[in-house]
C-alpha cells in the first residue's frame, strides 16, 4: 500500500502543476512510513517541502496556500499529532467554501497514518476517524486495500473539497496485485467485497481484511456466507449500497477499531434501521475498540477487534 | 501617552499634545494622501459608531466596536498596494472602508445573514472576517508563501491583537513565516484589552520584541498615530515584497469601547482609564495636526463630515433592508456538489421551511 500510495502522490504531481505535499519529515526521509519516498528529489523542493513541527501550523498554512490558487496535501505523521490542527480543520477548512460562499474553496488533502495493531507507542495507535466525519464541509475516505489506496488518493487530490484521508497502517505492507491505470472508484462509493446471504458484515480500513477473514471461516466452519460491505469513504456514505446489502442479507454487524459510544459504527447502525427497518431480522451489532484509551501494544490484540470477536457477533445476529 | 509594557519609544510622527511638525513637505505622502488619510477614518468612525448603534436597535446581532483605532487601522491599510492582501480577524472595519468594502456585505457576519459576510475577498483582496482568535495569521502565512512561489511581488497583510500572541497560531504562523521567508507582515493592534484581560495579564515580554525570537524585525509604532503607523507599514510590506523579510509590527493604541456590543467594560476597567486615552483620540490628533500645517483647512472638514453622514445613512438603510438568506443556501456551499445524504436533509429542510413538514415520518438524512 505504501507504495501504491507514493505512486499516486507521484502521478497526481505530474499532472497538476498547482500540487503540493508537505509535512514532517516528509522530504529527504520519505515520511516516517516512506510514503512520499523520492518525491522530493523528483518535483523539487519547493513543491515537496518538509515543515517546522507544528500540526495547526500544516493545517492553516495549507489552507491560506489554497486561497492563493495551490492544492496543498499535508501529511499528519500519526493521527495522535493530528489534534493540534483541529481547530483550524474544522473552524476553517471544513467551512472555507460555505462561508464565503464558493468564493474561497479549500481543495486540500490531509493524510493521516491511522489505527493501531502494529505494536507502536501511545498516540501511534488510535481511530479518530468520527471527529472527521461529524464535521461537515470533510469528506472522509478510508482504504482498505492497495489499488483503492491509489484511486482514492488520486480522486481525493482531484476533489475539489477538503478530504481528510486515513491509511491504515496495519495495511501498509499489504500487497496486491493489479492495474493502476483506468478508472477507479470515486469518493463516495463502497463495495462488496466478498458476496453472501446470510449477514452483512459493513467495515472500512484495516478491519475489512479482519471481516474477511471472519467470513472465510465461518463460510468454512459453519457454512454461513457473510456479505462483507468496505465503505471506503465515511463521508459521503453509500447509502444505496448499504441499504442495498443489509436489505438482502436482513442482517448485519458493524466492525471497527475506533472505540463504540458515538464510534462511526453508530451512525452505520441508525442508518440500517432507518432505511432497511422492514427487513432486519435481527439486531444490527457493532464489533469494536473498547470505550478505554488505545491500549499498550503488547495487550492491543485484546482491544482491536479479532476474528473471534466478529464471529460471535454473527452467531448472535444469525441464531436470533 | 505611555505605552503597556513597551519597551522603548515608539515610532512617532504626529505631536502628541498639537503643534505644525513635521512639515507636511518633508512626508513621503502628497497633500491629497494626507487628507484621504483622513477621510478614511472619519468614514470609519462613522461606519463604525453607525454599527454600534444598530446593534443596540437589534438590527445586528453583534458587533465589535474599533473606535479608537482608527489610525492603526487605516494607516496600515493605506500603506498597502492595491495587489498586496490583508486578513483582517473581527475588528476591522476600518481595513474594509479602505479597501472599498461594501459594509452592507461587511455587516452580513454581524446581522447574521451569512458568516463570512458577502463581500467578494477576492475581488478586493481583503479576507473574509474570522472570529477563532489568531487562526488567520496561518492563513496570511499560507497565503504569503503561495503568492512568492509564483512570483507574484505582493505583500501579505494580517490583522490581530494584543490577546493573539497567546494563542499557537500566532507562534507557529511567526516561525513558519520566518523559515520560508513569507512576504508577510504580521501587524497586532495592541488595544490593552483581550476582552477582560489585560495586556499585563497576557504576555510578559513586550509584543514587538518577540520578533527576535523568529529571526525578523519587530517595529513599536504609536498606534493612534496614523501617520507612524502608515510609515511603520508602508517599510515591513516593502521588506516583505523584496526579500521575503516578515515584520512584526505592535500598535499600541486603545479600545475605547467594549470588546463586543455583548460586553460590559465597566466589570474590568475604570473611566478614569479610559478617559485618559479618549484624550488621545487618533482622529483628534490628525486633524489638529492638518490644520495647524495647513494641509486641510475648515471646508475640507466640513465636507468629509457631510460625505461620512451620507455613507453611514446608506450603511444603514442597506444593513436594515437586507433580510435572511433563503434556507436552500445554507445547503449550496457545503462541497461543490450536493452529496446524497445531503440532498435528502435539504429536502427535509424545504420542506419544512414551506410549512409542508408533518405527516411524511422521519426518514432520516
Amino acid at each position: 500500500m505504501v507504495r501504491a500510495l507514493n505512486e499516486a502522490l507521484r502521478r497526481s504531481l505530474a499532472d497538476d502543476p498547482r500540487m503540493l505535499v508537505l509535512g514532517e519529515d516528509i522530504g529527504p526521509l520519505g515520511g516516517v512510513f516512506r510514503v512520499t519516498d523520492g518525491i522530493q528529489a523528483e518535483f523539487g523542493k519547493e513543491r515537496v517541502f518538509d515543515t517546522p513541527l507544528a500540526e495547526s501550523a500544516i493545517a492553516g498554512v495549507s489552507l491560506g496556500l489554497a486561497l492563493a490558487g495551490w492544492h496543498p496535501v499535508a501529511e499528519m505523521q500519526f493521527e495522535g499529532f493530528s489534534y493540534p490542527a483541529l481547530d483550524q480543520v474544522i473552524s476553517h477548512i471544513a467551512k472555507y467554501r460555505f462561508r464565503s460562499r464558493g468564493r474561497q474553496t479549500a481543495p486540500i488533502v490531509i493524510r493521516i497514518p491511522f489505527a493501531g495493531g502494529v505494536g507502536a507507542a501511545e498516540h501511534h495507535g488510535e481511530s479518530p476517524e468520527a471527529y472527521y466525519a461529524h464535521t461537515s464541509g470533510l469528506k472522509v475516505v478510508v482504504p482498505s486495500t492497495p489499488i483503492d489506496a491509489y484511486h482514492l488518493l488520486r480522486a481525493s487530490i482531484a476533489d475539489p473539497d477538503p478530504v481528510i484521508f486515513f491509511e491504515p497502517k496495519s495495511r501498509y505492507w499489504s500487497k496486491e496485485q493489479g492495474e493502476l491505470d483506468g478508472e477507479g472508484p470515486p469518493i463516495g462509493k463502497g463495495r462488496v467485497v466478498r458476496k453472501g446471504t446470510d449477514c452483512t458484515i459493513v467495515s472500512y480500513g484495516a478491519m475489512v481484511a479482519r471481516s474477511l477473514a471472519a467470513a472465510g471461516r465461518a463460510s468454512q466452519e459453519s457454512g454461513v456466507e457473510i456479505e462483507v460491505v468496505d465503505l471506503r469513504s465515511l463521508v459521503p456514505l453509500d447509502l444505496d449500497l448499504l441499504a442495498e446489502s443489509v436489505r438482502r442479507t436482513g442482517r448485519a454487524v458493524v466492525v471497527h477499531e475506533a472505540p463504540l459510544t458515538a464510534g462511526f459504527g453508530a451512525e452505520v447502525v441508525a442508518r440500517i434501521v432507518e432505511d432497511c427497518f422492514d427487513f432486519l431480522e435481527a439486531p444490527v451489532l457493532r464489533v469494536t475498540g473498547y470505550d478505554t484509551p488505545y491500549p499498550p501494544a503488547t495487550i492491543e490484540q485484546h482491544y482491536v477487534p479479532s476474528v473471534e470477536r466478529i464471529l460471535a457477533a454473527v452467531e448472535r445476529v444469525t441464531g436470533y | 501617552m505611555k505605552p503597556t509594557m513597551a519597551e522603548g519609544e515608539p515610532l512617532r510622527v504626529l505631536p502628541l499634545h498639537g503643534g505644525t511638525s513635521p512639515d507636511p513637505s518633508t512626508l513621503r505622502l502628497k497633500e491629497e494622501e494626507l487628507r484621504e488619510l483622513y477621510r478614511l477614518m472619519v468614514l470609519t468612525r462613522k461606519a463604525d459608531l453607525e454599527a454600534t448603534a444598530l446593534q443596540r436597535q437589534g438590527e445586528l446581532a453583534v458587533y465589535p466596536p474599533l473606535i479608537g483605532q482608527e489610525a492603526a487601522q487605516v494607516g496600515s491599510a493605506f500603506a498597502l498596494e492595491e495587489s498586496d492582501w490583508m486578513f483582517p480577524s473581527y475588528r476591522e472595519l476600518g481595513a474594509a472602508v479602505v479597501r472599498g468594502v461594501d459594509l452592507i456585505e461587511y455587516l452580513h457576519f454581524y446581522r447574521a445573514t451569512w458568516h463570512g459576510g458577502t463581500y467578494d475577498a477576492n475581488a478586493h483582496r481583503f479576507g473574509y472576517v474570522s472570529v477563532p482568535v489568531a487562526s488567520q495569521i496561518l492563513h496570511a502565512v499560507g497565503y504569503a508563501m503561495g503568492s512568492k512561489m509564483d512570483g507574484k511581488g505582493i505583500a501579505t497583510l494580517v490583522y490581530f491583537g494584543d490577546g493573539a500572541t497567546s494563542e499557537g497560531d500566532f507562534h507557529e504562523g511567526c516561525n513558519f513565516a520566518a523559515v520560508f521567508r513569507a512576504p508577510v507582515v504580521f501587524f497586532c493592534q495592541n488595544n490593552q484589552w483581550a476582552i477582560s484581560v489585560p495586556l499585563s495579564a497576557q504576555t510578559v515580554a513586550p509584543i514587538w520584541r518577540k520578533a527576535e525570537a523568529y529571526g525578523f524585525p519587530g517595529v513599536l509604532v504609536d498606534g493612534n498615530d496614523v501617520l507612524a503607523v502608515y510609515q511603520a507599514t508602508k517599510e515591513a510590506a516593502a521588506r516583505a515584497r523584496d526579500g521575503g523579510v516578515p515584520t512584526l509590527i505592535e500598535a499600541v493604541t486603545y479600545r475605547i469601547g467594549p470588546h463586543s456590543t455583548a460586553d460590559d467594560a465597566s466589570r474590568y476597567r475604570t473611566d478614569d482609564e479610559v478617559s485618559r486615552w479618549k484624550a488621545l483620540d487618533p482622529l483628534d490628533r490628525y486633524r489638529g495636526w492638518l490644520e495647524a500645517s495647513g494641509a486641510a483647512d475648515a471646508w475640507y472638514f466640513e465636507q468629509v463630515e457631510q460625505e461620512s453622514k451620507e455613507f453611514a445613512h446608506r450603511m444603514r438603510t442597506g444593513v436594515i433592508a437586507s433580510g435572511p438568506r433563503p434556507v436552500a443556501e445554507m445547503f449550496e456551499w457545503v462541497f461543490a456538489d450536493l452529496p446524497p445524504h445531503l440532498a435528502r436533509q435539504r429536502e427535509e429542510a424545504l420542506r419544512f421551511a414551506r410549512g409542508k413538514g408533518g405527516g411524511s415520518g422521519g426518514k432520516g438524512g
